[in-house]
């Protein structure tokens, strides 16, 4: 079985308490419902996977193409390929803003069918893939952590810059940096998943979900969330 | 949309009781403590110096003098372990964060005036 999951949109971070009075800080999570959109299996795609579909995209900003994949469009090679007996199923949904697939096999899941957060029920912990504020081209404190040089004693105008690139002993007295140098350039909006956070709260209602600490992104953002993979 | 969602999450965070105190306010905070699995309250009383924060992030800071040494703890307004808050004496003050408390000592910190008198001259 696959691991569970959804899509959803950042929304922001606050504090609740738990049973025991304690505050936890919880990444607020607008999760689904979420159309399916399509159904990739091993015979005819090599993989298995579902294909889902968040946020409704007006259709005046969407493409022929995404139109033309929730639903049908009745154009001439669609037609063409219905006479020759070919059918594609289709949701029949308003074209998405975000469209993700979730690796696995997913039994029973059709074409058209919504999921809700309800399909998280039961999950301890997620999780969370999204990209990254972005932070331009940045120097290496941002950027690597580095410690940057001394405020006195003769450093002059290079107070926030990175040592030495390389020696005679680097590269092997190739005069040159080695390979993989950490050094200033752009940062932020990477992908990155943010593991195993303890999902605080489910609201089936108003489809959130809580999971304590952060995730990546701006509010607003767009998320997958799935079921963690980390062990123990 | 943000702002509503995130209000209506802290709403049930937030406490119907929400203790009554101005800033200024002599109080006890009641404080349950767990202890093993024993409960019991425990007391801290001071000087209300400053409230921060909104919604289920509120806090207020209380401060008193224990030994000679001033000490400052900051409580969660919307805790479920606040059992209560006893205003106990309202002093007067004309700002919202009592900070120069912290460089007075001895009867400087002390001094101050009463509310109830002042409320009671306004109504009489």
């Amino acid at each position: 079985m696959a691991r569970r999951g959804i899509l959803g949109r950042k929304v922001g971070m606050t504090q609740v308490f738990d049973a025991a009075g304690k505050a936890l800080p919880v990444t607020v999570i607008e999760a689904g419902p979420c159309h399916v959109l399509l159904v990739r299996t091993m015979e005819r795609d090599g993989y298995a996977a579902v294909q889902l579909g968040f946020k409704d995209k007006p259709r005046r900003l969407a493409s022929r193409a995404e139109r033309g994949q929730v639903a049908n469009l009745g154009s001439a090679r669609g037609k063409k390929r219905q006479e020759a007996g070919v059918v594609v199923a289709k949701a029949e949904c308003e074209p998405k803003r975000f469209v993700r697939e979730l690796r696995g096999e997913f039994p029973g899941t059709e074409v058209g069918a919504t999921w809700t957060v309800q399909s998280l029920e039961g999950v301890k912990a997620v999780d969370v893939v999204g990209i990254t504020k972005g932070r331009g081209f940045s120097g290496v404190i941002k950027r690597h952590g580095f410690g940057g040089q001394r405020a006195t004693h003769g450093v002059k105008k290079v107070h926030r810059h990175m040592g030495g690139t390389g020696s005679l002993a680097a590269w092997r007295g190739g005069g040159r940096p080695k390979k993989g140098k950490r050094m200033p350039g752009h940062y932020g909006c990477d992908q990155v998943t943010s593991r195993n956070l303890d999902v605080v709260r489910i609201d089936a209602e108003s489809n959130l979900i809580l999971v304590r600490g952060a995730v990546p992104g701006p509010p607003g953002g767009y998320v997958v969330i799935h079921e963690t993979n980390k062990v123990g | 949309m943000s702002q509503q969602i995130l209000a209506a999450v802290e709403k049930s965070s937030l406490r119907e009781d929400v203790p009554q105190f101005q800033i200024g306010d002599t109080v006890d905070v009641h404080t349950r403590i767990l202890e093993g699995d024993k409960e019991r309250i425990q007391l801290f009383s001071g000087t209300v110096i400053a409230r921060s924060g909104s919604g289920s992030r509120a806090n207020f800071t209380v401060r008193r003098i224990v030994a000679g040494e001033g000490v400052e703890r900051k409580f969660p307004l919307h805790s479920p372990r606040i059992a209560k808050v006893d205003v106990k004496r309202s002093g007067v003050v004309r700002r919202s964060k009592l900070y120069y408390l912290r460089d007075r000592v001895g009867k400087s910190v002390r001094l101050r005036q009463r509310r109830a008198t002042t409320e009671d001259n306004g109504a009489g």
